[in-house]
């Protein structure tokens, strides 16, 4: 593979098409910017321009400083691989983890302590909690799964990924889409589809986004150097691509004006309230299961050192849970306007979801069969363990909240506020967690963590705040469904709404405290990870990735 | 040996490998755990049994009904008709009485107050609070200090037609804006809110001329309030002399007040809510703290 250096250097198609892309869309923003119908959506233009310029020069720059050759896919025999992305976004994820963690406080204490506003717009409750769930799950959760899947995908390949600026935009592009959808709900720019709210121009860009990080991911799994398609692989792609059909279907839209960042929702009345359950709850499936799956697979038998429990298992879960997660959207509109027989196939489908929901878990947990000790002396596999155990409660909290008599009590609740935590904190989170405490010294060539005792009092402390969260948010739940429904023997309702929302606030206050463990559980680790890369000890041996400046003549 | 295609027997748990192996990662050859299997299948078949006793396929124009034939809109149905029953006919009654034989009838009574009570936590303990206790700019309604009225027949007006409302019927005037209308001067109006404050035996502090503060009020507040400032529900002005306050009894309040003027606002429920709604409503919000003489 590797030549004499060659003198004279060409910039490679994808350098000269990406660089004339960036150009285009500055130009395009510039237009936009002038000709915007409001303020807000010419600061986004803007924004947009100064990333494309920034863009160009990135490239540009980057020619000029390579060498003629491009990076060999192999290195003295082991493949070479480009960990400078995953890198970035694991980075990235620790940001934005402590950003979203702390505005989720906020809001917590907001609703503890409504001043806590400050009679703002920007703080006010309706802006902060998009803020909240976008960047906990897309800025944090997609994070780490485009840190994890790339090092995965590249490490059970063995194959270098696939793509030299593909990868970097992938990663630098979602970051700034990030950015982009967060300032827009800061500025009120929103599309009010929950956990959708960015409006036509973001979805686009997004979609570019996501469709190259798609192609670099298949692109990778192509040019693997094993003969199977290990099952983290799966997952990553099933998440991938169906996040891609999820995110075309329900942001289906028609902008005002190029001008304008409002659009209108081609779904209307009870059908786009269909496509936006179809779309949040598999948001859910494909994001926020599917994808952490992947991460388990990885990064439990790896740093158990044990083989996955069943092979067979891997296989009937993932598709009975592909194809079972993708019909349940519906139980999120039980009594509503949705007819009844959708309503009927949502419950279903979420109660047949149950084992093969369980499948992960088993498997997750069985794999620590051999070597169950080991949870006395890592923290960092205590959180995974812990974390699929989270996994295996909400997977059954889940399917019980589907039936409709059940969920005639828990709906509109803060049950649910309280399942989805379980979920968010105990399940992603903590798979999270185990993955970057994983990560970070694999990816800056250190020994160890800086302090193992440091991830055990994250542990503790997040552990502790979580128990707090969930605990107040099921009292807090059924006592007000219970209130809601509650008639008196003249058959007149019990209480009014407001004395429901009185009876919350010693929970909410109980509430804000867990999540205030949590944000200090995450301040923890970022100093952890700040410590391990600044001054860990460095692995002797050959790092596991490099990047040669130089190739050595053959 | 990642090619490696042969078995291997995993020393720990004596289980066979898959003979895959990626980045050092293999795979057992476990079973499905059988447990796991027949829960999976026993959901599955619950849900195929629950499918055919409920509405679940969608058909080309319609969906398959199901075997019980249920369906939510009846279940709805049935719900209300069932709450209609356990109301018994009292709510045909309480349309046929007047406010004055409803109340003189306990057990209709006691009926409407608990319909009352439902109603006024849905509209209005918003503003009043869930008990009625009121809020800054929003009156008690357990006392018996009435602004407009503490009557069955004036509870009603205010309730159906409002205070500065966008009703035509509804109570009008308000508090003028003595200070920002240039009507009395800075001094005058810290005489006249330590006067104020002196008609229910608040101390007013070194310094206060309550001579002058009597002067300014007779001038300019008893028009409403009256001589002694007993007030005058007529206008709805509120009594200074009862330690009851509206908006607080703290002299900063109270030159605000004088300064800026008053007026807050009850809405207008004619129209939005049935005269059912507003008898029963009445009803409950006298039973609180109405009619009391003063």
């Amino acid at each position: 593979m590797a030549q004499a250096a060659a003198p004279s250097k060409g910039m490679t198609f994808g350098e000269m098409g990406s660089a004339l892309a960036f150009a285009g869309l500055a130009l395009l923003s510039i237009i936009i910017a002038a000709k915007a119908y409001t303020p807000e959506y010419a600061f986004h233009a803007y924004l947009f321009a100064a990333a494309s310029v920034a863009a160009v020069f990135a490239i540009v720059n980057r020619f000029y400083e390579r060498p003629a050759e491009r990076p060999p896919l192999t290195f003295g025999g082991k493949p070479n691989y480009n960990m400078g992305p995953v890198k970035f976004a694991t980075i990235a994820s620790v940001f934005w983890g402590i950003a979203g963690f702390t505005i989720g406080l906020l809001i917590a204490l907001q609703l503890a302590f409504p001043a806590l506003n400050f009679d703002t717009a920007w703080l006010s409750f309706g802006r902060m909690r998009p803020l909240h769930t976008s960047a906990v799950i897309f800025a944090f959760g997609g994070n780490v799964l485009i840190a994890s899947s790339f090092y995965v995908v590249q490490r059970t390949c063995r194959a270098r990924m696939v793509g030299d600026i593909a990868p970097w935009f992938v990663v630098l592009g979602y970051n700034f889409f990030i950015v982009i959808a967060g300032t827009g709900y800061l500025l009120g720019i929103t599309q009010g589809k929950e956990y959708a709210e960015p409006e036509w121009y973001a979805d686009l860009f997004l979609t570019v986004v996501w469709v190259t990080y798609f192609l670099v991911f298949l692109g990778t799994v192509m040019r693997r150097k094993e003969p199977h398609i290990y099952v983290a692989n799966w997952f990553y792609l099933a998440f991938i691509l169906t996040i891609a059909v999820l995110h075309l279907g329900n942001n289906a839209a028609i902008p005002v004006s190029l001008f304008s960042p409002k659009s209108y929702i081609v779904w209307s009345g009870v059908q786009d309230a269909l496509v936006q359950w179809w779309y949040g709850h598999n948001a859910v499936g494909f994001f926020l299961t599917a994808g952490f799956l992947a991460i388990m697979y990885y990064f439990i038998p790896k740093r158990a050192e044990r083989p996955v429990y069943s092979y067979r298992l891997s296989i009937i879960h993932f598709w009975s849970l592909i194809f079972m997660y993708i019909w349940a959207g519906p139980h999120h509109l039980h009594y509503t306007a949705l007819p009844d027989w959708a309503q009927t196939l949502g419950m279903v489908f979420s109660v047949m979801l149950w084992m093969p929901s369980w499948g992960g878990m088993i498997n997750g947990l069985m794999t620590l069969s051999g070597a169950w000790d080991k949870l006395r002396t890592d923290p960092v596999l205590r959180l995974m363990v812990v974390s699929v155990a989270f996994y295996g409660m909400a997977t059954f909290e889940g399917p019980l909240m589907s039936v409709k008599a059940v969920n005639s009590l828990s709906h509109y609740t803060d049950w649910t506020i309280g399942h989805v935590h379980a979920g968010a904190l105990g399940w992603v989170a903590y798979i999270s967690f185990g993955a970057i405490y994983c990560l970070v010294p694999w990816l800056w060539n250190k020994k160890a963590l800086y302090s193992m005792k440091a991830v055990s009092w994250h542990f503790w402390i997040s552990t502790l705040g979580i128990v707090l969260y969930i605990s107040s948010m099921w009292v807090a739940g059924i006592l007000q469904g219970l209130m809601w429904r509650a008639y008196t023997s003249l058959g007149f309702l019990e209480y009014s709404f407001i004395e429901t929302v009185e009876a919350m606030n010693p929970f909410y206050v109980i509430r804000a405290l867990g999540g205030a463990f949590f944000v200090a559980g995450s301040l923890i680790m970022a100093w952890n990870v700040w410590k391990t890369i600044s001054v860990g000890e460095a692995v002797e041996e050959a790092p596991r990735a490099m990047q040669p400046a130089l190739i050595a003549a053959e | 040996m990642a090619h490696d295609k042969h078995e291997q027997v995993d020393a720990i748990s004596g289980v066979t490998t898959t003979g895959h192996s990626w980045d050092d990662i293999q795979e057992l050859n476990n079973p499905l755990p059988r447990w796991w299997l027949w829960t999976f299948y026993a959901s599955i078949a619950w849900a195929i049994a629950y499918c055919i006793a409920y509405p679940a396929w969608p058909l080309v124009s319609s969906y398959t009904k199901g075997a019980l034939g249920w369906q939510s809109r009846d279940a709805v149905v049935a719900e209300l008709d069932a709450l209609k029953e356990q109301r018994s006919g009292m709510t045909a009654k309480l349309a046929a009485s007047s406010l004055d034989e409803i109340r003189q009838n306990p057990e209709l009574f006691a009926f409407a107050r608990a319909q009352g009570k439902a109603a006024f936590g849905d509209n209005c303990a918003p503003c009043h609070g869930a008990g009625g206790a009121g809020a800054k700019g929003y009156p008690n309604l357990n006392d018996d200090d009435w602004l407009w009225g503490g009557s069955l027949a004036q509870i009603e007006q205010t309730i159906r037609h409002g205070a500065r409302s966008t009703s035509d019927q509804g109570h009008s005037g308000s508090m003028p804006a003595f200070g920002r209308d240039g009507m009395l001067k800075r001094e005058e109006i810290s005489q006249a809110a330590d006067y104020v404050r002196s008609l229910s035996g608040l101390p007013t502090g070194n310094g206060a001329d309550l001579v002058a503060g009597a002067k300014v009020f007779a001038d300019n507040c008893a028009a409403c309030h009256g001589e002694k400032g007993l007030g005058n529900q007529d206008l709805g002005a509120p009594n200074l002399s009862d330690k009851i306050w509206l908006f607080g009894a703290d002299k900063a309040t109270i030159v605000e007040g004088l300064t800026n003027g008053r007026g807050g606002v009850m809405p207008t429920w004619h129209g939005r809510l049935d005269d059912t709604t507003i008898k029963v409503l009445t009803l409950y919000v006298h039973s609180l703290g109405g009619d009391q003489a003063r």
